[in-house]
């Protein structure tokens, strides 16, 4: 049987089982740690830094973090969340995010973010990557003027072989998520569905999806994002 | 001695121009032109980007009438992706869109002749700028500033019950549109309370008429003389002939009500119609190719429109197309300020228009979008509040945009405002030693006439203001205003 232990949260005692990240502890109880490159179901990577919090007084990623016994972990804090905006507002200016036109608004992770955390103008200069669309798959296509290199694509979307669709080009600045045409040749129409919820953004795109969900019906229209796991143990009118 | 005008920025428009009004050594005007000083370019950066974004991502061109935008980008792509043009949505698809279109129609032309040109009939072109502004109008005649803001309003909603929100929206989607209406949206406008139901809509959009009709009684002279001239005029017709603002033929007329073009497929436009490049404007000047560039030219807008067409299928403005036609004997009408009178008959007929559409139940259910066999060229034309707006995309195999080519409304009207500027110039302003604000007022209220888009006829950027500064025959500044 697993083994039970406790930790605290912005000062709140909770039940975490050995061998949980603090990111899944914290899940689990309804507590909401923003994230970006964490994924069901995919090995943690700790790329993004978004679900950075202090154990202890140290700043540590959650999604990596195992919890262990006692651990004093600060987490919804003036301090933090200006940290965590700060990456939001790094992450925008780093592409070319323009929400006005992209078919991922209402639906993209890293704008609901930008909301919750009500990130108005970036503290930082805009540095209008050149980058590539890829639009020669008949079912996909690639827009890495939005990417923020997650790697969500490249950790999760194996075909029946185990083949990653999509792998990594380059090293540092210059580091770009590309399609591998010979695995995405003949890819179903539900995988070309499935690669692009997987993407955070909006690089990954169904090709003539396009605008189909009509505003108000979009995952982030009515609730923002980490709703739905703060308001895990509020169902049912409690 | 010599010199010359500039109105910078003009005002109540949308969009920045300027104005400049060049004087011989005799006092005379030799030579005025409305220059669009800004320049956008979304022709040019629409290329590369996948089809299905063009509806949304091209109506960014504009604030005022982005729906005009949406809906012609997404008629191209109707022809792209095989669902043909007209009639080939469904009826859902067809329907929904001609709701949101209407809307924009009664809300665009509400806030033209109330916020914008209202102003110039209740104080005068000469009235005290102070006052002579929008919210003037408010302060001295609240009954008419509340009407305006409601009538907006209540056009502003049916667009984001069609479109999703008020201002670039998503509904239309190649093919068709994403949503239906709710049993609650449309009880809301048709059984909305006072003043925000249809009824009401349609009751005031008929005063507003009769308002115009009135001021045009007393005030003939202004209203039938204030830059008058022949020219040609275009728009969209349906079929029959009859007033359609959301699809058709290409129909033009001369002066004399001569048809010059019919019953053209738009999907051929640059066969008929071509533009023209002048060194001083970034806003091109379209013309029928048949006739040449010098006599080509030609008017869109309200006036255009009910020049071109034989009748208007809603009864209420029928019956006012018909008081319209009687007082020009049946001819063209090619008086600038009737612009005014045609655009509150349009609103009426938007008005009925919506009425009609929100009683039929193919809102609420039915098929959403229709596809066939994909091309890769596509056109799409409608008549937007300024005029005929043409929309033309060609995509390569990957989906990409390769080409795109837009004719906004006011950049057809390009040449009839500088003709317009030209002759209210001269007229008020040969042989005076003196310029005031009010003649210069003048030269913006022909402007004005037009309802012209400066930000979408440019693709450009920036803000709203017109400036007139006046140069010596050497181009000195002599004086400059900044209204």
């Amino acid at each position: 049987m697993s083994e039970i232990i406790k930790i605290v949260i912005d000062g709140k005692e909770i039940e975490a089982t050995k061998g949980q990240t603090i990111l899944q502890a914290a899940v689990n109880n309804g507590i909401y740690i923003p994230t970006l490159c964490a994924f069901d179901g995919i090995k943690p990577k700790a790329s993004c830094r978004l679900c950075t919090v202090k154990v202890n007084g140290r700043a540590m990623t959650a999604c990596t973090t195992p919890a262990t016994e006692g651990m004093e972990i600060e987490n919804n804090t003036a301090g933090i969340n200006e940290i965590r905006k700060a990456i939001i507002e790094a992450i925008f200016v780093e592409g070319n995010h323009f929400c006005p036109s992209c078919e991922k608004s209402g639906n993209c992770e890293l704008q609901a973010l930008g909301y919750r955390f009500m990130m108005m103008v970036p503290r930082f200069p805009y540095s209008f990557p050149q980058r590539p669309i890829d639009a020669t798959n008949p079912k996909l296509l690639l827009d890495t003027n939005r990417c923020i290199l997650c790697l969500r694509c490249v950790r999760g979307l194996k075909d029946e072989n185990g083949k990653s669709l999509f792998a990594i080009k380059h090293r540092g600045v210059h580091a770009e998520i590309v399609m591998d045409h010979e695995v995405c040749a003949n890819i179903s129409d539900e995988m070309a569905q499935k690669a692009m919820n997987t993407c955070p953004v909006g690089v990954i795109i169904k090709k003539e999806k396009g605008f189909d969900e009509a505003i108000g019906t979009r995952k982030f229209d009515k609730q923002p994002i980490g709703h739905e796991i703060e308001n895990k143990f509020n169902q049912g009118g409690n | 001695m010599s010199k010359k005008i500039t109105i910078e920025p003009v005002t109540r428009v949308e969009g920045h121009g300027k104005v400049t009004i060049k004087f011989d050594d005799a006092g005379n005007v030799e030579q005025s032109r409305l220059h669009i000083v800004e320049f956008r370019g979304f022709e040019r950066f629409v290329q590369g980007r996948p089809y299905w974004e063009a509806p949304v991502l091209v109506q960014r061109l504009c604030g005022i009438c982005p729906v005009s935008h949406h809906l012609a980008a997404a008629k191209a792509l109707d022809v792209i992706v095989g669902a043909g043009t007209g009639n080939g949505l469904t009826p859902t698809g067809e329907k929904m869109r001609r709701l949101m279109h209407y809307g924009q129609f009664f809300q665009s032309h509400v806030l033209h002749f109330f916020h914008l040109v209202s102003p110039d009939l209740l104080f005068g072109v000469d009235g005290d700028p102070a006052i002579r502004n929008v919210i003037g109008v408010a302060m001295k005649h609240k009954d008419l500033a509340v009407m305006g803001v409601m009538m907006r309003k209540f056009g502003q909603e049916i667009i984001a019950a069609t479109a999703g929100k008020k201002i670039h929206g998503t509904g239309a989607i190649p093919g068709g549109i994403n949503k239906h209406l709710s049993i609650a949206e449309r009880d809301s406008f048709l059984l909305g309370a006072d003043p925000l139901n249809i009824d009401k809509m349609i009751e005031w959009a008929q005063a507003a008429l009769d308002f115009l009709k009135d001021y045009q009684k007393k005030n003939t002279d202004f209203i039938d003389n204030f830059s008058k001239y022949d020219s040609n005029y275009l728009s969209l017709v349906r079929k029959d002939g009859a007033l359609d603002l959301y699809h058709g033929v290409l129909r033009a007329v001369d002066a004399n009500g001569k048809k010059v073009l019919n019953d053209v497929d738009y999907q051929e436009y640059d066969k008929y119609i071509s533009e023209e490049v002048r060194s001083w404007s970034y806003m091109k000047f379209p013309y029928i190719i048949d006739q040449g560039k010098e006599k080509g030219w030609y008017r869109v807008g309200p006036l255009a429109r009910l020049n071109t067409a034989d009748f208007i299928p809603t009864p209420l403005a029928q019956k006012e197309f018909e008081i319209y036609k009687a007082y020009t004997n049946g001819k063209p009408n090619n008086m600038c300020m009737h612009n005014h009178w045609a655009r509150l008959i349009e609103c009426l007929h938007a008005a009925e228009m919506i009425k009609v559409l929100l009683n039929d139940p193919d809102l609420l259910s039915g098929e959403l979008v229709t596809k066939g066999t994909k091309t890769n060229r596509g056109v799409g034309l409608i008549e937007a509040p300024r005029g005929t707006l043409f929309h033309h995309y060609e995509i390569n195999e990957n989906d990409q945009i390769t080409k795109a080519n837009l004719i906004v409304s006011t950049t057809n009207n390009n040449e009839p405002m500088n003709r317009s500027v030209n002759n209210v110039a001269k007229s008020y302003m040969n042989g005076k030693d003196t310029i005031t604000e009010g003649m210069m007022n003048a030269v913006e209220v022909a402007i004005r006439a037009y309802d012209p888009c400066l930000s979408c006829a440019t693709h450009a950027l920036g803000k709203m203001p017109l400036e007139v500064t006046l140069l010596d025959a050497n181009d000195n500044l002599i004086d400059r205003k900044r209204s």
